[in-house]
């Protein structure tokens, strides 16, 4: 009956060696069929370690995979299918993983006992991390991870359906059957690669035909249904709020390939059918960990599904009838009285000595502590499952599952064949969906008497991978830790890749027993997503590299990058940031070049990026009185006006100006950084505080492209491409105005007189999709007067120069008063942020000012902080900080911007500029911050 | 019983029968001088300071469930003191120098493993806002490396400098930061505590408040009256609910953090690493693991658990400066409780009702504050002022305008 | 999480924008000779409940509906959305 195809061969190397299997076995498979026993090493005490399960609950066999300069560590033997050419070699040994010289912790493990890290190595102290710490951290881990990026990919997608069932095994191929002939959608997910689930490791009759073959049939009837998705390889890993899944999906095996390696799914279901099955326990008894030693149903899984011969002189120890299935010469029924108290044998079991006292000369052990449900994914939900004496096991606890979620099978503890048909019939039954078949199987009894460890002195292992031993738990009890969230703490039982799939049971029952508590009054444990481990790269899926984030460009991008700029991300928006001219040497060339032209005759700067937000409505002009510290009600139309925002607790937001075009209509502009979190706030005004105002928004920074032109030679430019019928002069046009406009022979344009660099000044902007071929134009325009392109930078240090706050200004900790802009907080108006900003501690007389070296050679250095010596200085010492620096080619020496204890008070005074993170100390002069045309003569000529 | 080589041979050699319990599991006593809610890694710590430094007496410390089961149990076990703000930069600074000396303080070994706290810089405005922090923390006594991109390089090789989107131009170094094993924080202040007569009462839910003419006599419990001098709030995720037993409202949010594991692997980062680009910050753990989070996942919650977009997020933010994580695979995620205050800074405070003291809103970043949290509040107890380095954390600091708000974000608690 | 949007359906909550307790929908007088208190626990005291919360989200990628949803904090279930500007209106 076996599934394995022998007429397929494939090649495959372990640890080097050049093996065969077939196709449809798994690498655990091929490895037990080619007899080799020691797969992998155990976590702490680099104990010899074999296969012990046949499915992901494996805890020993963890292997790396390799392909060219590509390594996958801590992968499962028994869930990788294996493939040709596939490269697997142990982990976690230094020398081979036959004789691995870590060994020696093994020798050494009465040291290593429980909690045994937490009591020593404190002397001398430093020793910790310059000796001890190295030497743990090299010894732990499990496999090595490459240190060049990840080659493969990863896709995610989404998927939606009314029944989403969990497991295809028996339960769920007959639930699935079940709502796929009702019409549902139905999406089946299984882990592994062939549907089935025990049916195909028992060898049992389901209607009369071998069940492995009732399971193919179904599976076929599945797959042929439209409305039935079915997903092999595909594990639920986690159930989240609101009908949503988490799925991760194995495409293929094989590393380093093109293809997607894995696809996340996010599946949200309306119901969910959990069918996860069970998972079979070990016993703890001494050496109950060498290789060989296998759980019983994994053997019935390798001698049943994939044909391998696994021995024939093995012993079984079981506690129920279940494990009796199990073909083996000697039968060990720990309800007879017979046990196993010790094994002998390195790399393999070779004997096991009996309670009677007898040694038995074995070629492997399989071992069956009755079954747990797989309750996991109830559990997702802080959900907690129920003791069941009579089971032995913990079950889903009905009260508290996931809504909308069943649970059938033998998740749910029904464990003969029989029992799961039913059970997922009678679960169908209550979500309205007709049993499509009643099939008809074996029925037997669950008989089965809780046994768990044979105490002796020696080590029982009951976390196989991280090695934990029952006499870990009995110690870690012994030392108080008696909650078993402390004890797993403690000795890191279940803490494994395996999640304690194999182990939590059994170390609570241990942990019950050593405290003389029953297993319900012990406590309970439950399990954290993800159900098996999920590589980061899956959950990242194409967002990586430039795909990290999204990128936004402006429609000039194209023609600044032709220009040969700089780009620095502001944001997702990529801006330019200078723009380099042969023969310049460094970015400061290129920025004092860009401020000396703007200043000198002309610049055009793109500010696209600026937030603009739309303002409609016969309030609107109330409306921003209230979102403003400013009032804009009485602004005439044609004009623009600063103002500044608010938050409701008297913080500084944001900035920008407003222009009315009409009566009811106001653009205002945001800064880039802000422009999202400004508009949710002007929306959360208009819809939640004020909802009786007349007034309407929207966001149209996307829409338009606009372009700052400053400096003397502005407004010549402007008059080369403006439509004639439009006057621009001073005096039709004067400082501040603005209008809607059109240019360049009928193309519609909004004009704004205004200034960040201090110079004669407008922005202009343009529907997006002509911003190009504005960009353009105004370059060609601007040619006669040498016109430079300018970027971020020489923004920056012209409104430096003028002493305009900016992001480094509004930094979510200033308010009005700290900016120098107390005065606009109107006296009579209510506005959001008002009453709050009045507070004492708003009110602490630090202001903004202007700061330039004493010595007009001295650099200045941002993010400096003000002393008034030049001593030691501590918190009490600090006056405040350096908030903007640049150097002013203008002026020919840096200026700064700051905030001081003091503020305009302090102008003529010296302080220091404490820069101690780069030793940098400079005796500065507070001057005041408008350091350019401070009485504003330019951009008003 | 003092943790000593000879002992640690001794038990080995002769099957560890003599270890004793960590901490006494004692029944409640009618009444105490002192009752601590919490048994968390602060209520712990202050019990431990009360008793060891303040030399207070009649002690006891009631925790619901088992003690270090809340956010000292499950966070990402970074320490470090590379804070921007005075009020917030001398206490975490104190916090770092009582973390250098925990385990002779404590004998026992919770692991400070000083690897290093390295912040990426990937722009200009992010550089001046590192290099005000780091002269802040200078001027507060801690230590502070300033690097550009070539010393990242040297420092951390592995990372993704020139990663498409966000590339690394520089770091702010914390070398004294790195990391400490979590639960062994409140066993070892449990097991302090306990060593100088404090009782600490696990199974113990404190239901209610006895208030007297506006003065604390006691506490109500799930095992009956405690009747109490002075009681002290430490509950961090469920400081809303506690103090509301006492007719209080907080400036306080309850919010998701989820945190992340992954399977063991050799030695790949020597340090922290936090993305300044992204949410996400990365460790690796003595075991193995690389232990890594982000971002809040933005809505209140008490479920401890969270959803997917922001374990995509995450993953994303990994991937962006350590590509070759792709390979590393996600062991266990889980979710805590936060209790976000409105400012992103903390509160150790008397509270208006004589008697009740007030330990909270220490957002995700309480764990580092353990050892100083304890210390201070301790020293509140103990003296009715505040301790020196916690002046700054006061309750009405709201109402007086004195928030100390690193990331400028304003009275919007998923934003801190 | 999914939230149903009272005009346009289940929306995965990514879509949404979370702000905060439902009580800041409730602005006070600035006039009142309590305002300074009055605003100051407007701005700062949380209710915080373990168990039902009434909350406000944005739908920033969305229709830019402010919604006010009640949802269990201790669950996550969500038992109620409105559109903000609903209620917002039946008060004044």
């Amino acid at each position: 009956m076996s599934l394995v195809d022998f007429d397929a061969p494939i090649n495959f190397k372990f640890n080097g060696k050049a093996l065969q299997g077939f196709d449809g076995d798994t690498l655990a498979s091929a490895l037990l069929r080619n007899g080799v026993k020691v797969v992998a090493r155990s976590f702490k005490y680099h104990r010899p370690r074999g296969i012990m399960a046949a499915g992901s609950e494996e805890p020993n066999a963890l292997v790396e995979i390799h392909a060219s300069g590509v390594c996958e560590p801590n992968r499962r033997a028994t869930t990788i299918k294996l493939f040709e050419g596939l490269d697997a070699r142990s982990q976690n040994f230094v020398g081979s993983v036959d004789r691995d010289l870590l060994a020696i912790n093994d020798l050494l493990s009465p040291f290593f006992a429980a909690g045994f890290y937490y009591k020593t190595f404190m002397w001398p102290r430093a020793f910790w991390e310059k000796l001890y710490e190295p030497i743990i951290r090299r010894a732990a881990g499990l496999g090595s991870i490459m240190k060049t990026p990840d080659p493969d990919s990863y896709d995610k997608g989404f998927l939606h359906c009314d029944v989403l069932i969990i497991g295809g095994g028996p339960a769920g191929l007959l639930a699935a059957l079940n709502a796929g002939e009702a019409g549902k959608q139905v999406i089946l997910c299984d882990e592994d690669f062939i549907l089935g689930g025990r049916l195909l490791s028992e060898d049992i009759d389901v209607d009369g035909t071998p069940a492995a073959d009732w399971a193919k049939l179904t599976a076929h009837r599945l797959m042929m249904m439209p409305n039935v998705r079915v997903m092999k390889r595909t594990t639920v890993y986690g159930v989240y709020d609101h009908g949503i899944y988490g799925a991760l999906e194995t495409r293929r095996d094989a590393i380093g390939l093109k293809t997607p390696r894995h696809i996340l799914w996010r599946i949200y279901a309306k119901t969910s059918i959990l069918a996860a099955g069970a998972t079979e326990r070990p016993i703890a008894f001494e050496n109950n960990d060498r290789p060989g030693i296998m759980l019983a149903g994994a053997a019935r899984t390798y001698a049943n599904r994939f044909g391998v011969t696994l021995g024939d002189n093995a012993a079984l120890l079981t506690n129920n009838d279940d494990g009796l299935r199990t073909s083996a010469r000697h039968v060990l029924d720990v309800r007879g009285g017979e046990s196993v108290v010790n094994t002998k044998g390195r790399s393999g079991v070779k004997s096991v000595t009996l309670n009677s006292g007898q040694s038995l000369p074995v070629d492997g052990l399989y071992m069956s502590g009755g079954w747990n449900p797989n309750v996991h994914l109830t559990c997702h939900k802080r959900g907690r499952p129920k003791w069941d004496d009579v089971l032995s096991c913990f079950l889903p606890d009905a009260g508290n599952l996931p809504a909308d979620m069943k649970v059938i099978g033998s998740a749910n503890g029904a464990f003969s064949t029989q029992a799961v048909f039913d059970s997922a019939n009678a679960a169908c039954k209550t979500l309205g969906i007709k049993a499509a078949m009643r099939p008809k199987s074996e029925d037997a009894p669950v008989k089965v008497t809780a046994f768990w460890h044979v105490k002796t002195k020696g080590r029982a292992w009951v976390d196989f991978q991280n090695d934990v031993t029952a006499k870990d738990i009995a110690l870690a009890h012994q030392e108080g830790f008696s909650s078993v969230e402390h004890v797993k703490r403690y000795t890191t039982l279940g803490m494994a890749t395996d999640q304690g799939k194999t182990s939590n049971v059994l170390g609570l029952a241990v942990l019950a027993q050593a405290s003389g508590r029953t297993i319900p009054e012990t406590g309970t444990t439950i399990f954290r997503p993800p159900y098996t481990p999920v590589p980061i790269g899956a959950f990242a899926g194409a967002h990586r590299g430039t795909h990290f984030k999204p990128t936004r460009l402006t429609p000039s991008h194209k023609y600044s990058a032709e220009q040969g700029a700089t780009f620095v991300d502001t944001g997702y928006w990529k801006r330019a940031q200078w723009i380099a001219r042969p023969g310049e040497k460094g970015w400061r060339d290129s920025v004092d070049r860009e401020v000396l032209t703007t200043r000198g005759s002309v610049g055009i700067c793109d500010v696209s990026t600026l937030g603009k937000i739309d303002v409609q409505g016969k309030d609107a002009g109330k409306f921003l009185n209230k979102v403003y510290v400013n009032t804009f009600s009485t602004l005439k139309v044609g004009r623009c006006r600063y103002g500044l925002m608010l938050r409701e607790d008297g913080i500084a937001m944001d900035d920008g100006t407003s222009a009315r075009l009409s009566k009811t209509h106001y653009i205002t502009t945001t800064t880039t950084a802000k422009a999202g979190p400004v508009y949710r706030h002007m929306e959360f005004c208009r819809q939640v505080l004020f909802p009786e105002m007349d007034v309407h928004l929207i966001s149209t920074t996307d829409q338009w492209a606009q372009y700052s032109v400053a400096g003397p030679n502005a407004r010549k430019l402007l008059e080369k491409i403006v439509d004639p019928n439009f006057d621009i002069s001073n005096e039709a046009f004067p400082y501040m105005a603005c209008g809607q406009i059109t240019v360049c022979g009928g193309t519609r344009a909004r004009l704004f007189r205004l200034s960040f660099s201090g110079e004669l000044a407008y922005e202009i902007s343009v529907p997006a999709r002509y911003g190009d071929a504005l960009i353009r134009a105004l370059m060609s325009a601007g040619e006669e007067y040498g016109a430079a392109l300018y970027g971020t930078e020489a923004l920056g240090v012209m409104r430096i120069e003028k002493g305009h706050a900016a992001g480094n200004e509004l930094d979510g900790r200033t308010t009005a008063a700290h900016l120098g802009l107390g005065g606009f907080v109107s006296g009579k108006k209510d506005c959001i942020g008002k009453v709050l900003s009045a507070r004492e501690g708003l009110n602490d007389g630090v202001a903004l000012v202007g700061f330039i070296a004493d010595n007009p050679k001295d650099t200045l250095h941002n993010g400096a902080h003000f002393s008034a010596e030049l001593g030691k200085a501590g918190p009490n010492e600090d006056l405040g900080h350096m908030s903007s620096v640049a150097y002013s080619p203008e002026l020919k020496h840096w200026v700064g911007l700051g905030f001081i204890a003091g503020g305009k008070s302090r102008i003529g005074e010296t302080v220091y500029a404490r820069d101690f993170v780069r030793n940098h100390h400079v005796k500065v002069k507070i001057v005041s911050p408008h350091f350019v045309d401070p009485d504003g003569e330019r951009l008003r000529g | 019983m003092k943790y000593s080589g000879f002992k640690v041979i001794k038990e080995a050699l002769t099957g560890h029968k003599g270890w004793k319990p960590v901490w006494r599991k004692p029944e409640p006593k009618p009444a105490y001088d002192i009752v601590i809610i919490g048994g968390g890694g602060h209520g712990l710590a202050t019990a431990h300071y009360l008793a060891k430094k303040y030399k207070q007496k009649n002690i006891a410390v009631l925790e619901k469930g088992w003690i270090g089961g809340g956010n000292v149990g499950r966070n990402t076990t970074i320490v470090r003191s590379n804070y921007g703000l005075h009020g917030n930069e001398g206490f975490y600074e104190l916090s770092m120098q009582l973390w250098e000396r925990l385990e002779q303080d404590l004998n026992y070994n919770a692991m400070v493993s000083q690897r290093g706290v390295l912040n990426l810089i990937h722009s200009d405005p992010q550089r001046d806002a590192f290099v005000r922090r780091a002269n802040t923390m200078i001027m507060n006594g801690a230590d502070a490396v300033l690097l550009d991109a070539k010393g990242v390089r040297e420092h951390s090789p592995l990372l993704n400098f020139d990663n498409g989107r966000f590339p690394i131009t520089g770091g702010l170094l914390q070398p004294r930061g790195g990391t400490v094993r979590h639960d062994a924080v409140a066993w070892g202040y449990a097991r302090s505590a306990d060593s100088a007569g404090v009782d600490i009462i696990e199974n113990c839910e404190a239901t209610g408040f006895d208030i007297q003419a506006g003065t604390v006599m006691g506490v109500q419990t799930s095992r009956g009256p405690i009747k109490a001098g002075k009681v002290a709030v430490a509950v961090a995720g469920n400081s809303s609910r506690v103090m509301a037993m006492a007719g209080r409202r907080l400036p306080i949010e309850s919010h998701v953090l989820q945190a992340f594991v992954s399977e063991g692997l050799k030695p790949l980062l020597p340090g922290v690493i936090t993305f300044g680009a992204g949410h996400f910050y990365v460790s690796q753990s003595d075991k193995g693991g690389l232990v890594f989070g982000g971002d809040i996942d933005g809505y209140n919650s008490y479920a401890q658990r969270g959803n997917l977009p922001v374990v995509e997020d995450v993953c994303e933010g990994g991937m962006a400066i350590m590509p070759m994580i792709g390979k590393a695979r996600m062991l266990r995620m889980w979710g805590g409780i936060m209790d976000m205050s409105m400012d992103g800074s903390p509160i150790i405070d008397r509270t208006d009702i004589s008697g009740l003291y007030f330990n909270g809103g220490w957002c995700y970043g309480g764990f580092k504050a353990t050892p100083a949290s304890g210390l201070a509040f301790a020293h509140l107890l103990a003296t009715d002022t505040p301790h020196d380095t916690a002046t700054a954390f006061t309750l009405d600091r709201f109402e007086r305008g004195l928030m100390i708000d690193e990331k400028g974000q304003g009275a919007q608690p998923n934003l801190h | 999480m999914i939230i149903n949007h009272p005009l346009l359906g289940p929306r995965d909550a990514s879509e949404f924008v979370h702000m905060g307790d439902a009580s800041l929908m409730h602005r006070p007088d600035p006039k009142s000779e309590t305002a300074a208190d009055d605003f100051y626990r407007y701005q700062y005291l949380r209710d915080n409940p373990a168990g039902l919360y009434a909350e406000l989200w944005f739908h920033e990628q969305g229709d830019r509906s402010w919604l006010v949803v009640t949802r269990n904090t201790l669950t996550h279930e969500i038992i109620d959305v409105q559109l903000a500007r609903h209620i917002a209106r039946q008060k004044s």
